[in-house]
């Protein structure tokens, strides 16, 4: 087990915020972000009373419906440990957005901006904080990367991802063209503009797979829902079988490198 | 000449149509491809410091907000110095009063033909149209408005209007539309025919009419920045020059200006300089042998004041019109400037548009957007692009409310969908609720609808889990 970095206290306990979408479409990406937590030797705790983080109505324009679901949210971490959230857009909106939103309510103002100061994307967690470094256990294949736009501008934790995956001994990590550029999802973008959305979704998909990688792995399943989303459905459209482009929540690649064939 | 197109007064309406044949067309889709990432690489050659340049954004921002923060009185200053440096100044509210202002300068003089440098707030007032239908030739003399005007069309991007066309286009144009010109892609030999033609047109031109990159306010100076050299002629040749610019171009002091030069030629076309810098202070004084014998400047709001009142909304006149953010836009990139149907495209005319032309006639503009976010990281006065689309989406889709911020605001609002949004909100503050509505969600994943709107269009169906995350979480305790 690896050490904390100099001048941070290595946390024994975190909460886990596992946003809607993982709750609902990828429960066994938080469950396996949980575990890897875990193994780390840090107890995880779930609040069994947290929702969504607000985002679909911030970013739609509806702040007021916004504050009243991320209220919610400030009422659950009484304790100061460590919030881990397995979507750097979310945790993005936790961290950027919540001292917006509560700037008119100065009570929850507080509570939001000492709630900022311990949000943590799940990939800066075990490199910044816990100073992770998976040991491979799997055998040579080729990834390919990608870091949503929350987690490279807002939360600034591109690197954290890569750094993790390069960790990985018999795993090379391709490199996709226009690596930094929008999948296309932006939540009600994806409904409202279709055409525009899908255009984009289209190109990172055809990005990824001109690498010639194996899988995609990110570590926002908002991400993973557009892109497998048009993966599958180009497979569906030109009659394939197997998954062109296959992929998952980099907490689970990272759970099963990591995890000695004989266990699993 | 061929009449210029008018511009669409309501842009949000066929949006969506225009930007899916733009989209479908896969020779427009990989020519805009190419050209932005042409432009992102030059930008991204001029920041090799990425230390450096955070510090001149910053300073950049700065700069702007300090002289913004002072707008109504460095708008008096910069009267009060342009008049003692012999610049009549004028006041134009509207793009009406602006082309009347313009024409009637003109008109005092019996001029034919204005010959214009590159200006977009001329395009914001549509300024050829108003003078074509007045009986005076506008011609625009910066190569990429000549093309776009050649073909009756309008600029697609702020900085390089003629960037949606190819060269054979314009060859093509060239054959058919210039007496006496052959067919030719080679670029030099087009852009020498361009000059040719407008060499002649700086001589016999009655008006020169140019755009304003900064306007000075302690010195009474009128900065232009340009490449082609066409500026400098407009601005001198004819004896009578008119500038018009909007009112947030203003700067207090001179020092002001090489900070922002530096990041609007190294942001916009990835140049360290830019082959002209023009300061210009004054017409012809008597001992001079050339110039203009007068210099106007005409000074246009056009919705500036309705931004200005908003301390958010006000960073959106922070703008030194660069053009990065439509560069570095995935949508611009995929869509190209024209099927924005508004004088500036891109994020940066998402944003602005609604003050100039009404929430009414833009309510579409601030939904086209992923907010990714690559257009605020790259704007070199920082403004917040993406937290102002979602501004603008609140001004929107809210319900029409008294003394609003914004002309138009609530232009967006459907009571269906903003009780959509208050019935999601009751359910995800409620933990019960929302255990129930994703309890049902994952019980009954099999009734799924097929087809999920835009959603489905290009992807497969969202299926809840059959078990979430909550109920995995239990079971292993």
């Amino acid at each position: 087990m690896s050490d904390a970095p100099p001048g941070r206290q290595r946390p024994t306990d975190v909460y886990f915020f596992a946003t809607c979408v993982v709750d609902q479409f990828f429960p066994g990406a938080g469950l396996d972000a949980i575990t890897l937590l875990e193994r780390q030797g840090i107890r995880v705790h779930f609040p069994e009373e947290q929702t969504c983080c607000g985002q679909p109505a911030y970013t739609s324009g509806f702040p007021d419906e916004a504050r009243k679901v991320a209220a919610h949210q400030l009422t659950l971490f009484p304790n100061d440990w460590p919030v881990v959230v397995p979507s750097g857009s979310c945790a993005g909106m936790m961290k950027h957005h919540y001292p917006t939103l509560f700037a008119g309510d100065p009570a929850r103002l507080v509570l939001a901006e000492e709630l900022s100061g311990r949000i943590y994307e799940l990939t800066q967690f075990l490199v910044e904080v816990l100073n992770f470094k998976p040991q491979d256990a799997g055998s040579a294949c080729t990834v390919v990367l990608h870091t949503s736009c929350s987690a490279r501008r807002e939360m600034g934790v591109y690197l954290t991802g890569r750094k993790l995956l390069d960790d990985l001994a018999q795993v090379n990590v391709a490199q996709q063209d226009h690596e930094s550029e929008c999948c296309g999802f932006g939540g009600t973008f994806s409904v409202k503009q279709p055409e525009i959305s899908g255009a984009m979704v289209e190109d990172k998909v055809a990005a990824l797979k001109a690498t010639g990688a194996e899988r995609v792995v990110s570590a926002d399943c908002g991400c993973l829902m557009n892109i497998l989303g048009h993966a599958a459905w180009k497979d569906r459209q030109e009659g394939r079988a197997i998954p062109s482009l296959p992929g998952e929540h980099i907490a689970t690649f990272l759970l099963r490198r990591t995890t000695k064939e004989s266990a699993r | 000449m061929n009449a210029p197109q008018t511009l669409n007064f309501m842009p949000s309406e066929g949006f969506r149509a225009r930007s899916k044949a733009v989209v479908e067309n896969p020779f427009l889709r990989k020519s805009f491809r190419g050209a932005m990432d042409f432009l992102t690489a030059k930008r991204a050659a001029q920041f090799p410091d990425v230390e450096e340049l955070e510090s001149l954004r910053t300073l950049g921002e700065r700069i702007r907000q300090y002289n913004l923060a002072k707008l109504p009185e460095l708008l008096e200053r910069l009267e009060i110095n342009l008049t003692r440096n012999g610049i009549k100044v004028h006041w134009a509210e509207t793009p009406d009063e602006a082309n009347a202002i313009i024409l009637g300068i003109c008109k005092a003089h019996a001029a034919k033909l204005m010959v214009k440098g590159k200006s977009m707030v001329s395009e914001e007032i549509e300024l050829n149209h108003a003078a074509e239908a007045a009986g005076i030739g506008a011609l625009e003399s910066d190569m990429g408005e000549y093309i776009v005007q050649l073909a009756g069309e309008k600029p697609s991007h702020i900085i390089m209007p003629a960037i949606h066309k190819t060269k054979e286009e314009i060859a093509r144009l060239f054959a058919e539309k210039v007496p006496g010109v052959a067919y030719t892609d080679n670029v030099d030999e087009l852009i020498q025919i361009g000059r040719q033609v407008l060499r002649e047109k700086f001589r016999e031109a009655d008006i020169g009419l140019s755009g304003v990159n900064f306007a000075i306010a302690e010195t009474g100076t009128l900065c232009l920045v340009e490449n082609e050299g066409n500026g400098r002629m407009s601005t001198t040749v004819p004896p009578v020059h008119i500038a018009v610019t909007g009112i947030e171009k203003i700067v207090e002091k001179l020092e002001h200006v090489p900070p922002l030069y530096s990041l609007l030629t190294r942001s916009a076309t990835g140049q360290n300089i830019s082959t002209y810098f023009n300061m210009i202070s004054g017409p012809r004084k008597p001992v001079e042998k050339d110039g203009p014998t007068e210099v106007h400047l005409v000074l246009l709001d056009n919705g500036r004041t309705q931004a200005y009142a908003d301390d958010q909304l006000r960073k959106t006149l922070q703008c030194i019109r660069c053009g990065a953010c439509m560069n570095h836009c995935p949508v611009y990139a995929r869509i190209g400037g024209h099927a924005y149907g508004t004088t500036y495209p891109g994020p940066i005319g998402k944003i602005v548009s609604p003050h100039m032309l009404g929430l009414e006639a833009t309510a579409t503009l601030p939904t086209a957007s992923s907010l990714c976010g690559a257009c605020g990281e790259v704007c070199p006065v920082k403004i917040p692009i993406p937290d102002l689309l979602m501004r603008l989406r609140e001004e929107s889709f809210s319900a029409p409310r008294a003394n609003p911020a914004m002309r138009g605001q609530g232009a967006g609002y459907n009571a269906t969908i903003s009780a959509i949004w208050r019935a999601w909100a009751a359910v995800y503050r409620s933990p019960r609720l929302y255990r129930l509505a994703t309890w049902l969600g994952s019980r009954f994943n099999g009734l799924t609808p097929s087809r999920q709107g835009g959603w489905t269009s290009v992807r497969v169906p969202l299926k809840p889990a059959p078990k979430r995350l909550r109920d995995l979480v239990k079971e292993r305790q």
